[in-house]
């Protein structure tokens, strides 16, 4: 079946797959539908941020940081409050909770982002003033005007560069420029099995390193917000934002505002790719707008979404595979760096889902990854489509052309060999479920004229797994490398419930003590074994495979394991009901 | 600050609004004049999604001096209705999913609209080249190229 | 603060102009600094519709300062320039951007100048003073004043003259580097050469080198590939967001190898 597009690229229906598993009776699916924005697109109604107009607006911009890494002496606006047009200039003694991360609403990780900084700067653009004045040009010309006196400091932009011993401190409160997960370690563990022994036994041993550059997302409206003073003692404002409610939550912490006392307006965002939800121009508009009594707009020009914008980080992974001679992949280990740029932003999280996705769409019995969040002092990075899995995949899949070549398979098969079989245990200890990879290599084959071997063109995602290969490693090798005291080990958080100051053990105190309420301090646990080597039951009976060999042959068909949660697939009436 | 008045016809109706100093086009048309369809997306002549026509000739309106359209005809994507009854290709870009976040939109048909005005049957490649100065950022390429040749092929509902 | 001057003729702007102003022509290069707030205090713009003007007399078209690049394009004479034209930004650009306004455009535009200068074009000045070439221009642009007209010799073949765009994004894209070349040839041997390049320096530059191994020479493979070889001698690519000078240096040879192929299978 064609595609409504008449010229465009040719959508395929492969209805032949899975047919005995999906209810075949799509009303919608293949069908041109026009959806209910199409028509305030088309006649350009849709309501953008940036189409609400005021009376009396007030433009908000900020200066910025010239260098990557200073510590300030002094901010000097009195020269920007005398320029043409200048209404009110903000630092960050003007912001009631001048420091905060974004997941802090969801407890995960310590505060360490001014929304305007006032001792350090830690990313070339960071905002240490905001200009608001009755034209955009005017608060451009004010925003020049803002004098800083800058003590510059040795900057690191690469990861690994950035934790060696030695290098500068990106950010006090994380020691070593490493995000402390778990409250125990300083990086992101998966252990599966017993990765170095099955690599000993390996035939092969193939190593590859794989770098992915940081990825603006380049919407085609800058972010965003005007706020406005509204009745009822409240403020409206209408903002870009891709997290509404995120972007409300954020702004009452950093306000010090009940959310009651905010009415924010988005929905229609003009792309965002996830690099719309950082909610920076929420509270500054809003403080402007409490600061002014009038309107005020902050949105960001062409040239600052670009650099200060944050982006998909950068990542860097090194990936070590163990391969037999007959393509059967037994152990897989991962080093990765996420460049998460100066502050942590989404970073950590992505790196939480990253791990998850490891070793990728295959069943491989040994599987260990050590995964950094880093500190460097370029951009702040942050969501971007697919982020976390996104860059990894990248990494995977160059490798397993690289395995195929060490062993002299077409790649196609050997991702066919080593791909998931429906009840397949997976390296996060969940069984393979609704698995599709093993059709979709065969129909690329397909499509591509490649001749694959009878018995993997014959491959059936829904045959051949689960028995052994659902059984977890016999034994899970694990270690305390990486293991930071001093931070609160009760979840992903680090917080707990006391109000000191962060005192890590391993970095110096901040020179400067946040003048608002303080993050909470890193309790003080007793260590705990890690948490990787829990993992559930295995589901079924089966044999144990031995570590380190290669993953037990396809087993003849059998009912896909249940799991008693409830899944996706369920919820969405895909398949495998 | 000295504003300068200017006279124009906006989508074939008179108009007459102040123009501040150096201000552009795409913000005197959405402040002074409350068009709010052409777009900023770049300030740097890059995006197209601030298109408009001046006499019939399309122009990026950030890059536009608002005073320099004095006695000049402006068209936006305001002006593609007939009353109630949209553009062809306003339908169009409906059907064939041509909008996405909507943001490009206005920008994209005021390009379309003047490339059919001046040839009504463009050829795949002419089509590309009316929207090589417009981006779009939602991958939506194909889908805009193909409910233009719609229309110019006569297949999109009228 | 911005304040706009409009003057009836340019010899008035002219007698305005200033260390604090600066001429408005398509408003692609000056808009863009007045929206960025780069811009000199003072606009100047000229409303004198001569500006628009192009004639043709025998070898010599002559271009008002303010023809655009739609413009060009929609000109029978300037059939040699269209290839260059249409490589200009997309059509809004097109309807916009200036002829003269190219001789002034920084690196990395100014496609159409390096086609003006591979032709041998000369500028106009606006008053009494002679044409000087594009060249001679270009190398002290900050100082050259008004310019009224520009006037481009029309190649006796058109197939003498070629021009090459690269740029990442297709259709559209900035560029790489561009390539102009004049290769008129008498008796199939080329008398004359010239070659410039865009985006190889701060302005378009002339290729001495590739200008040298094609002079007197037949369009061959031989004489192609002493060109491609000495391609970058004179150049001064820089690096920016879209290219490193070493990526420039790289391929610019190769590119040039492209088109002097081309040029010589026609």
């Amino acid at each position: 079946m064609r595609d409504m597009t008449a010229d465009g690229p040719m959508v395929e229906f492969r209805k032949d797959l899975f047919a005995d598993e999906r209810d075949d009776n799509l009303n919608e699916i293949g069908k041109p539908t026009r959806r209910q924005d199409a028509p305030g697109h088309v006649t350009g109604r849709s309501p953008f941020f940036d189409d609400h107009l005021f009376d009396g607006l007030l433009h908000l911009r900020c200066a910025r940081s010239p260098h990557h890494h200073a510590r300030i002496r002094r901010i000097d606006t009195s020269a920007a409050e005398r320029m043409p047009g200048v209404v009110r200039v903000l630092t960050g003694r003007d912001v009631p909770v001048n420091l905060n991360t974004l997941l802090s609403l969801l407890d995960f990780g310590l505060d360490d982002e001014p929304l305007l900084s006032e001792s350090k700067v830690a990313y070339m653009g960071e905002p240490v003033a905001a200009v608001i004045a009755e034209t955009e040009a005017e608060a451009r010309a004010a925003a020049a005007a803002v004098q800083v006196e800058w003590e510059v400091l040795p900057h690191v932009l690469d990861v690994e560069e950035a934790i060696k011993p030695g290098a500068p401190a990106v950010l006090d409160i994380y020691p070593n420029n490493k995000f402390v997960y778990h409250g125990k370690y300083d990086h992101q563990k998966l252990r599966y099995g017993d990765v170095d022994q099955a690599l000993a036994q390996a035939d092969h041993v193939v190593e590859g390193r794989y770098q992915m550059s940081p990825i603006e997302q380049a919407p085609m409206e800058t972010c965003g917000a005007i706020a406005a003073p509204e009745q009822n003692d409240r403020y409206v404002c209408y903002t870009s934002t891709q997290a509404l409610f995120f972007s409300l939550g954020t702004a009452a912490k950093v306000l010090s505002l009940p959310s009651s006392r905010l009415h924010f307006v988005g929905g229609t965002v003009g792309g965002g790719f996830g690099g719309k939800v950082d909610s920076i121009h929420e509270p500054l508009a809003i403080l402007g707008a409490m600061l002014t009594g009038r309107p005020v707009k902050y949105a960001w020009d062409r040239a600052e979404e670009m650099q200060v914008g944050a982006p998909r980080g950068a990542e860097r992974w090194y990936v070590t595979d163990g391969v037999m001679n007959d393509g059967r992949i037994v152990a897989r280990k991962f080093t990765g760096y996420f460049d998460s740029g100066a502050y942590t932003r989404l970073s950590s999280y992505a790196i939480i889902k990253g791990v998850g996705h490891l070793p990728g769409p295959y069943t491989i019995p040994n599987v260990y990854a050590d995964v950094y969040c880093v500190y460097t002092n370029r951009s702040p990075a942050t969501a971007m489509r697919g982020f976390g899995i996104t860059g990894v995949d990248f990494a995977i899949e160059a490798h397993m052309d690289k395995v195929a070549e060490t062993v002299g398979m077409n790649p196609i098969e050997l991702r066919i060999l080593n791909a998931y079989r429906d009840g397949d245990m997976k390296a996060h200890r969940r069984l393979a479920k609704n698995c599709a990879l093993i059709e979709c290599a065969q129909v690329v084959a397909e499509k591509a004229g490649v001749t694959i071997a009878p018995e993997l063109k014959s491959a059936a995602s829904a045959r051949d797994g689960g028995g052994p290969r659902a059984a977890l490693p016999a034994q899970t090798a694990t270690d305390t490398e990486g293991r930071v005291e001093g931070f609160a080990a009760t979840s992903y958080a680090n917080k707990s419930a006391t109000s000191d100051a962060p005192q890590p053990p391993h970095a110096p105190p901040p020179a400067t003590p946040a003048r608002h309420p303080p993050p909470a301090t890193p309790a003080r646990h007793p260590p705990q074994a890690p948490a990787m080597t829990s993992g559930q039951r295995p589901p079924e009976g089966g044999s144990m495979p031995p570590s380190g060999g290669p993953p037990p042959a396809p087993q003849p068909p059998k009912k896909p394991a249940r799991s008693g949660a409830m899944r996706f697939s369920s919820l969405s009436g895909f398949r495998r009901r | 600050m000295a504003k300068t008045p200017v006279n124009f016809t906006l989508n074939g109706s008179p108009r007459s609004a102040f123009a501040g100093p150096g201000q552009n086009l795409l913000d005197f048309l959405r402040r002074e004049v409350g068009d709010l369809t052409p777009k900023f997306g770049c300030g740097q002549g890059t995006c197209g999604a601030c298109t408009v026509t001046i006499d019939g000739a399309t122009h990026l309106s950030c890059l536009v001096l608002a005073e320099s359209v004095e006695g000049r005809a402006i068209g936006t994507a305001a002006g593609l209705p007939d009353g109630a009854t949209l553009d062809p290709l306003q339908e169009a870009f409906m059907d064939h999913f041509a909008a996405q976040c909507g943001y490009c939109t206005p920008g994209m048909l005021v390009s379309a609209r003047a490339l059919l005005d001046a040839n009504p049957r463009p050829s795949r490649d002419e089509v590309i080249e009316a929207i090589s100065g417009n981006l779009c950022r939602c991958t939506g390429y194909e889908p805009i190229i193909a409910a233009i040749l719609a229309v110019a092929e006569g297949r999109a509902r009228a | 603060m911005t304040t706009v001057e409009t003057y009836p003729t340019l010899a008035e702007a002219a007698r305005a102009m200033g260390g604090d102003a600066v001429y408005l022509g398509g408003g692609t290069l000056v808009m863009r600094a007045v929206n960025e707030g780069g811009a000199a205090p003072r606009l100047l713009r000229v409303t004198d519709p001569a500006l628009r003007e192009i004639r043709a007399s025998g070898d010599t078209i002559r271009l008002g300062a303010g023809v655009t690049m739609a413009d060009v394009l929609a000109h029978r004479d300037l059939a040699f320039l269209h290839a260059v034209a249409r490589l200009v930004g997309g059509p809004q650009v097109r309807n916009m951007a200036t002829v003269a306004g190219n001789l002034f455009a920084a690196h990395p535009y100014g496609d159409f100048a390096a086609a003006l200068l591979a032709l041998g074009a000369r500028a106009l000045p606006e008053g009494q003073g002679s044409a000087r070439g594009v060249e001679e221009l270009l190398r002290d642009r900050d100082r050259a004043g008004l310019i009224a007209a520009i006037e481009v010799p029309r190649p006796r073949d058109p197939r003498a003259f070629g021009f090459r765009k690269v740029s990442r994004v297709k259709p559209k894209g900035v560029s790489v580097l561009s390539i102009a070349a004049c290769l008129p040839r008498e008796s199939g041997r080329i008398r004359g050469a010239r070659v410039a390049f865009g985006a190889m320096g701060p302005t378009p530059l002339r290729a001495p080198g590739a200008e040298r191994a094609l002079e007197g020479q037949n369009l061959d493979a031989e004489s192609i590939d002493r060109a491609a070889a000495a391609a970058t001698e004179g150049l001064s690519p820089p690096t920016d967001e879209i290219a490193t000078e070493w990526y420039r240096r790289e391929v610019a040879g190769v590119h040039l190898r492209r088109l002097l192929t081309e040029m010589g299978a026609s």
